[in-house]
C-alpha cells in the first residue's frame, strides 16, 4: 500500500472531578492544528482500546472525549480510497466507524464529547454518538461536508442528527450546506441549532466543561432538549429538500439524493437498519464516478490551486502603487479588490471625470457597506478610502509598479492605452490586461518594453469567482510572471498559467460549448430541449442562463473573436446577432407563470425549412464532444500544462461542481474523450475508479 | 483640593493547583500566563456582582519576565481573559514578593482614591524559567564585594543564617517541616484548601488532563525520613530539599478594592489592610528579611507583635521561619502559624506566593472570627523582607 495513515491516537487520561473519576480521551494525531486529526484504521483501532482500557476501570463515573488544540477531528481519513479494492472492503470502512462509535452511545456510562475545535463528518458524527456535547464558542468549523465530496455522513450523521435537531435542520447541515460551495457553522452556529447542549468559551473550554460533566452526573444539570416532530414536519423536511436538489442539480449527483433517502428512513427506521443503510450507501458511493471526480477536483482546489504549475518562485517585484485604466463597472471592482487586499494606493483613470466619479464614488460605497456590515471599523474604512481615487491623467500611475487596463474591448484601443501608459511608467511597471479575447501579445507589440506586458484575466462577479488567468504573452519575462502571480496571490485568488491563445481556458471552452447548443437550437431543435439537455451535468446554470449572465452582446462579441480565430470550430449564430440587435437581455423573460421563452426571441430562433431538431442526448454529446476535441487542441497547443489546468479553470471561473471533476473526468467517463481523442485525458484512477 | 485616605479590603484569592517545576511536573506543558488567566477568569466568576469593567487595573508579578511571562502580562493576561480592552494592566516584580509587592501597590492606589478595583496576582513556572534565568550580574558584584556570590544562590543563604543562628538546628527545621506536610494534609482532608483551587486543564504528551490539587505535597513525611536526606548547599550542612519549598509552577490572583465600592457592589470584604513595610537586609542573609520588614510594618501602624493573632510566614527555608519566630519569641509549633500548612508542602512560585499567604489568611480569620489582626510575611531573594498587616472584617 502507497499510502501511509497518519494515526490519530485516543490517549486516555483519568481526571478527578467531584461527582468521580472520569476518563478523558483526547484525540491527537501528534501534529499540530495544520494537520488535524483524521479517522483512518489505525486511529479506530486507537479508540476502541481506550474505551477498553476505560470501561476496564471499576468506579468509572464517564468517559469524555476531546480533542489537540484547536480541532476535535475533522473526519475519516479518505487518503485511503483510491486503494480500497472491493466493495466488501469498502463496506468494511462503514461497519467498524460505526461498531467503534456506537460503543459511545451504547455505553451504560455517560459519555461527552467536548467539542474544543473544528468537527467535520466522522468528526462531528463520534461527537452525535456521545449522550452528551459541549462547544467551544471558538470552533472554527462544524460541519457533515461529506456530500460536497460526494459520499454521505456515513458513521451516523444521517441517522442521528436529525434525531437530534430535526429533519429539516439536519437536512440543512448535511445537503444545503454541503452543496453551498461546503458552507460550515461556527462554534456559535452549531450551538444555536442544537447542536450541543451547552457551549464555553475557548480561554477556560476544557475546565468548564469538564465542571458541566460533573454536575451532569451528579444531576445538578438536567439537560432539556427540543422535542423533535417525527412525523409530517420531517416527511415534508425531505420532500422540499428533495424538490430543491432536483430544481438545482437534476439528479446529476448520487450523493445528496443518497443523504436524503437516509435522512427520511432515519424517522422510523432504528438504529441497526439505519447504520446498515448508511453501509451499504457508503459502499455503494466510495465506489462511485462522482465520488472518485470529487476527491481528484478538492484535490485541485487545496493543493494545485495554491501552488500554480509554471508559476516562477522568485522575482516578484513589490507593489506599493496600482493604476487601474478604465471606470467602469469592472475597472471599479478591481480598483476595490486591489485597494482591501494589498492596502496600497489605487488610481482610477477614465477619459471624462463623470465617469471617473462615478468609479470611485462606486467604491467608497462598498467600502461604506463594508462598515455597515462590520466587516471593516471605521479607522479600516476611512483608510481603504483614502488609497482609492481618480484622474483624468495617466501622470498619476508615475510611481505606479502594477497598471492593469479594464477598458473597451478592442484590440485598437487597448494598443492606445498600453502606449500612453508607457509614456509616463517605469520601465518595469507591470503592464496587466484584463482582455477576455484579445491577443496580449499584439496589445504588447508596438511598446518600447513589451517584456512587461501581463494577462491577468479575472471573473465577473470579482468578489466571488476565484480564478484568475495569468496570461504569458511572447514577449513577458519571468520577472513580471513571478510578479503577476504573486499579486495574485495577495489578491487571494487562485491563478492558473495560461499561454496566450484567443478566450485563453475559460471563455474559450464555454464559447465552444456555448456555440453548439445555440446551433443546435439554429437548426431547429426546441429551447426546452437544448437548455435541459446538460441537465444531467448538474452545472450550476442551463447554457441559456449562462448567456444571459454573460450577456448576449458580450457572448457574440467573444463568438465573433473566436470564429475569427478558428472558423472551422466556432460558429456565430445569426439569429444571436438579431437578439442583440434587439437589445434583448437573454431568451427568457419571467412573468407570473414564471420563466418562459420571450415570443420575440422564439420569433428570431423559428426553426429553418430543413429543421434537424436534435434529441437532448444528441445536443449533450455533441456540445460534449466539442469540449473534448477544444481540450485536445488547447493541450497540444500548451494552452495549459495539463488537462488538471483545465479542470482547475472551470471549478473555479465557471462554478462547474466537483462531481464532473472540472469537466475531462466527466469526459473521460462517458467515453466522450476517447471517441473523439482517441484517448482519456487522465490516467485511469486519478478521478475514477481503477 | 482635598483629599481623603480611604480603607483598602481583600475581597477574594484564589490560586491553581501548585506543580513540582519538572519536566515531568502537571504544568511542563503549560504556559504560564495561561495559569494566571485562569485565575482572573475564576475571580470574575466568584464575583459576578463586580463588572469586568470596574476592574481598574491588573498588576500581575513574575520573576523572570520573558516568553510566556513577558509581553507586560498583567495587560495580556488582562485581554485573554476576557476583561474589556479598557482595562488596562502591568507587570511587576519583587522576585519572591512580587504578587505581595502587586497588593501593596494597587492598594496605594485605591487608598489614595485614584482607583477602586484591581485584580493582582503573581505566576512563576520555575521549569521553564529557572530562578537567575537570562540575568547578567553587574561585575562591581564582585569587585566591590557589594555582594557575596552566595547571596545568589538561596540554598547558600539559608545555611549563612544557621551560621548566624545556631540555635537553629537541623532537627528543629525537620521537625518544622514535616509538621507543615501534616497540616497541609489536615487542611485537604477538611476541604480548606480546594475552595479556593483553581482547577487547570493540562497538556501532555498524554492528552490532556487537570490538574486539581498541588503536586508537590508529601503527607506522612517524618523527621525521620527528612533526616536521611542529603544537604545540596553545603557538605554536612542542614538545608536539604525536605526543609525547604521546591521549584514549583503556579498562580496566584486576589481580588481588591476599597471598602466603599466593596459595599457599593454587592462584594463581600474578607480582610481589611492595615499597614505593609518592605525592608532591605543582607542578601547573603535573605532569610532574615521578615523580621525588620515586621518591626517596620508595626511601628507604622502601631501595633505590637502581640496584637497579632494570625500568621501567615512563607516557608522558603525551614530556618528562616524559625529565625523569625524566635526573633518574636513565639514558639515553632505555635497554632497561629501557618495551620494550613505552608510553602514546605504546597511549594513556592516565586512570584505567586505572596497571595497565597493571604487567602490562607483570610481563612484563617473566616474560622475564627475571634482574631483581629493577621500578618503575612515573607524573605525576598537579593536581602529583602515583605510585612503586610491586615485585620479581620466580621
Amino acid at each position: 500500500m502507497s499510502y501511509e495513515e497518519v494515526v490519530t491516537e485516543a490517549k486516555l487520561r483519568w481526571v478527578s472531578v467531584p461527582a468521580g473519576d472520569i476518563a478523558l480521551i483526547t484525540l491527537d494525531n501528534g501534529f499540530d492544528h495544520t494537520k488535524p486529526n483524521t479517522f483512518g484504521e489505525g486511529g479506530l483501532r486507537s479508540l476502541d482500546a481506550a474505551l477498553d482500557e476505560a470501561h476496564a476501570r471499576p468506579g468509572l463515573a464517564a468517559v469524555a472525549v476531546t480533542g489537540k488544540p484547536f480541532v476535535f477531528a475533522v473526519g475519516a481519513d479518505l487518503g485511503g480510497v483510491p486503494e480500497i479494492p472491493d466493495r466488501e472492503t469498502a463496506l468494511t470502512v462503514g461497519r467498524e466507524g460505526h461498531r467503534v462509535f456506537r460503543r459511545l452511545r451504547d455505553s451504560e456510562v455517560p459519555t461527552f464529547a467536548l467539542v474544543n475545535g473544528a468537527a467535520l463528518g466522522g468528526g462531528l458524527e463520534l461527537a452525535l454518538h456521545c449522550h452528551y456535547r459541549t462547544i467551544s464558542s471558538g470552533a472554527a468549523a462544524v460541519a457533515l461536508p461529506e456530500c460536497f465530496l460526494g459520499l454521505i455522513p456515513g458513521w451516523g450523521g444521517t441517522q442521528l442528527l436529525p434525531q437530534l435537531i430535526g429533519a429539516d435542520k439536519a437536512l440543512q447541515v448535511i445537503v444545503d450546506n454541503a452543496l453551498a460551495q461546503n458552507k460550515m457553522l461556527k462554534g456559535p452556529q452549531a450551538f444555536a441549532l442544537g447542536i450541543a447542549d451547552v457551549m464555553y468559551e475557548p480561554a477556560d473550554f476544557l475546565e468548564r466543561s469538564l465542571e458541566w460533566v460533573s454536575a451532569v452526573l451528579a444531576g445538578e444539570v438536567t439537560v432539556q432538549r427540543p422535542h423533535v416532530d417525527t412525523g409530517e414536519a420531517w416527511t415534508e423536511a425531505v420532500a422540499r429538500t428533495r424538490a430543491g436538489l432536483d430544481a438545482r442539480i437534476h439528479g446529476a449527483a448520487p450523493a445528496p439524493y443518497r443523504a436524503l433517502d437516509l435522512v427520511g428512513l432515519a424517522r422510523t427506521a432504528d438504529l441497526t437498519e439505519g447504520f446498515a443503510a448508511e453501509d451499504e450507501a457508503l459502499a455503494d458511493l466510495i465506489f462511485s464516478d462522482e465520488l472518485r471526480s470529487g476527491l481528484y477536483a478538492f484535490d485541485l482546489t487545496q493543493k494545485r490551486a495554491k501552488r500554480p504549475v509554471g508559476a516562477p518562485r522568485e522575482g516578484a517585484r513589490a507593489i506599493t502603487k496600482v493604476g487601474v485604466v478604465g471606470a467602469g463597472l469592472m475597472a471599479s471592482q478591481l480598483g476595490l479588490l486591489f485597494a482591501q487586499r494589498l492596502e496600497v494606493p489605487v488610481v482610477l483613470t477614465d477619459v471624462d471625470q463623470a465617469r471617473v466619479d462615478k468609479g470611485v464614488g462606486w467604491v467608497h460605497e462598498q467600502i461604506d457597506g463594508l462598515l455597515t456590515k462590520g466587516r471593516v471599523n471605521a479607522d479600516k474604512a476611512n483608510r481603504l478610502k483614502a488609497l482609492v481615487t481618480g484622474s483624468l491623467s495617466k501622470d498619476a500611475f508615475r510611481d505606479a509598479d502594477f497598471v492593469i487596463e479594464a477598458v473597451f474591448e478592442e484590440l485598437k484601443v487597448k494598443q492606445q492605452v498600453f502606449a500612453e501608459c508607457e509614456e509616463v511608467v517605469r520601465p518595469d511597471c507591470v503592464l496587466a490586461t484584463n482582455t477576455s479575447s484579445l491577443s496580449v501579445t499584439a496589445m504588447a507589440s508596438q511598446l518600447q518594453h513589451p517584456e512587461r506586458v501581463v494577462g491577468f484575466h479575472f471573473f465577473n462577479p470579482v468578489a466571488v469567482l476565484p480564478l484568475l488567468e495569468i496570461v504569458r504573452a511572447e514577449q513577458t519575462d519571468d520577472a513580471t510572471l513571478a510578479t503577476a502571480f504573486a499579486v495574485a496571490k495577495t489578491l487571494k485568488k487562485s491563478a492558473v498559467l495560461v499561454k496566450d491563445a484567443p478566450a485563453f481556458v475559460v471563455n474559450r471552452l464555454l464559447t465552444r460549448f456555448m456555440g453548439e447548443v445555440t446551433k443546435a437550437v439554429d437548426e431547429g431543435t426546441p429551447f426546452s430541449v437544448a437548455d435541459t439537455a446538460l441537465d444531467p451535468l448538474g452545472l450550476p446554470m442551463s447554457p441559456f442562463l449562462l448567456l444571459a449572465l454573460v450577456g448576449p452582446a458580450v457572448a457574440l462579441h467573444v463568438a465573433e473573436t473566436m470564429h475569427e480565430a478558428y472558423p472551422d470550430r466556432y460558429y456565430v449564430s445569426p439569429n444571436l446577432a438579431r437578439l442583440v440587435a434587439a437589445k434583448k437581455p437573454g431568451i427568457y423573460t419571467w412573468g407570473p407563470e414564471g420563466q418562459q421563452v420571450d415570443p420575440e426571441v422564439a420569433a428570431m430562433f423559428s426553426p429553418p425549412a430543413d429543421a434537424v431538431p436534435l434529441t437532448a442526448e444528441q445536443v449533450r454529446e455533441r456540445a460534449l464532444s466539442a469540449m473534448a476535441e477544444e481540450i485536445s487542441i488547447m493541450l497540444d497547443e500548451g494552452v495549459v500544462a495539463e488537462a488538471q489546468d483545465i479542470d482547475l479553470c472551470l471549478l473555479l471561473g465557471a462554478g462547474w461542481p466537483f462531481w464532473l471533476g472540472g469537466i475531462t473526468p466527466y469526459l473521460d467517463r462517458s467515453g466522450i474523450s476517447e471517441k473523439v481523442t482517441g484517448k482519456r485525458f487522465l490516467p485511469n484512477g486519478l478521478a475514477s475508479p481503477a | 483640593m482635598t483629599r481623603s485616605l480611604r480603607d483598602v479590603v481583600f475581597v477574594d484569592g484564589v490560586r491553581t493547583p501548585f506543580g513540582v517545576g519538572k519536566p515531568t511536573g502537571q504544568y511542563a506543558h503549560t504556559r504560564a500566563d495561561d495559569l494566571v488567566i485562569r485565575c482572573i477568569r475564576e475571580l470574575l466568576r466568584r464575583n459576578p456582582s463586580l463588572p469586568p469593567e470596574r476592574v481598574d487595573e491588573v498588576a500581575i508579578a513574575a520573576t523572570t519576565q520573558i516568553g510566556d511571562q513577558g509581553l507586560t502580562i498583567g495587560r495580556t493576561a488582562a485581554l485573554l481573559a476576557g476583561l474589556p480592552q479598557s482595562v488596562p494592566g502591568y507587570a511587576i516584580d519583587r522576585m519572591c514578593a512580587g504578587a505581595m509587592t502587586a497588593v501593596t501597590t494597587v492598594a496605594s492606589g485605591i487608598a489614595v482614591g485614584m482607583q477602586d478595583v484591581a485584580i493582582a496576582g503573581g505566576v512563576e513556572h520555575m521549569g521553564r524559567h529557572p530562578m537567575g534565568e537570562g540575568v547578567d550580574p553587574n561585575p562591581r558584584i564582585i569587585s566591590e564585594r557589594l555582594v557575596d556570590p552566595s547571596a545568589l544562590v538561596m540554598g547558600a543563604t539559608a545555611e549563612n543564617l544557621h551560621d548566624r543562628a545556631p540555635d537553629i538546628t537541623r532537627e528543629r527545621c525537620d521537625a518544622f517541616a514535616a509538621t507543615s506536610q501534616a497540616r497541609a494534609k489536615a487542611a485537604y482532608d477538611a476541604g480548606v484548601i480546594q475552595r479556593d483551587l483553581v482547577p487547570i486543564a493540562t497538556w501532555s504528551e498524554g492528552g490532556w488532563g487537570l490538574a486539581t490539587a498541588d503536586e508537590p505535597m508529601r503527607p506522612g513525611t517524618t523527621p525521620d525520613d527528612l533526616a536521611k536526606l542529603k544537604t545540596p548547599f553545603r557538605p554536612h550542612g542542614r538545608v536539604t530539599a525536605g526543609n525547604a519549598a521546591g521549584i514549583n509552577d503556579g498562580a496566584t490572583a486576589c481580588l481588591v478594592t476599597a471598602e466603599e465600592t466593596a459595599h457599593e457592589l454587592g462584594l463581600t470584604p474578607r480582610m481589611r489592610l492595615v499597614g505593609y513595610a518592605f525592608a532591605g537586609v543582607e542578601p547573603e542573609v535573605m532569610g532574615v528579611g521578615p523580621i525588620p520588614s515586621t518591626e517596620k510594618a508595626l511601628r507604622r501602624t502601631g501595633l505590637s507583635i502581640d496584637d497579632i493573632g494570625a500568621f501567615e510566614l512563607n516557608e522558603a527555608f525551614a530556618v528562616q521561619v524559625l529565625a523569625f519566630l524566635d526573633h518574636f519569641g513565639i514558639k515553632d509549633d505555635d497554632e497561629r502559624v501557618n495551620p494550613y500548612g505552608g510553602a514546605i508542602a504546597y511549594g513556592h512560585p516565586l512570584a505567586s506566593s505572596g497571595v497565597r499567604l493571604m487567602t490562607q489568611l483570610a481563612r484563617q480569620f473566616e474560622a475564627d472570627p475571634s482574631i483581629r489582626y493577621g500578618i503575612t510575611a515573607m524573605c525576598v531573594g537579593i536581602g529583602m523582607g515583605g510585612t503586610v498587616i491586615w485585620e479581620n472584617v466580621r
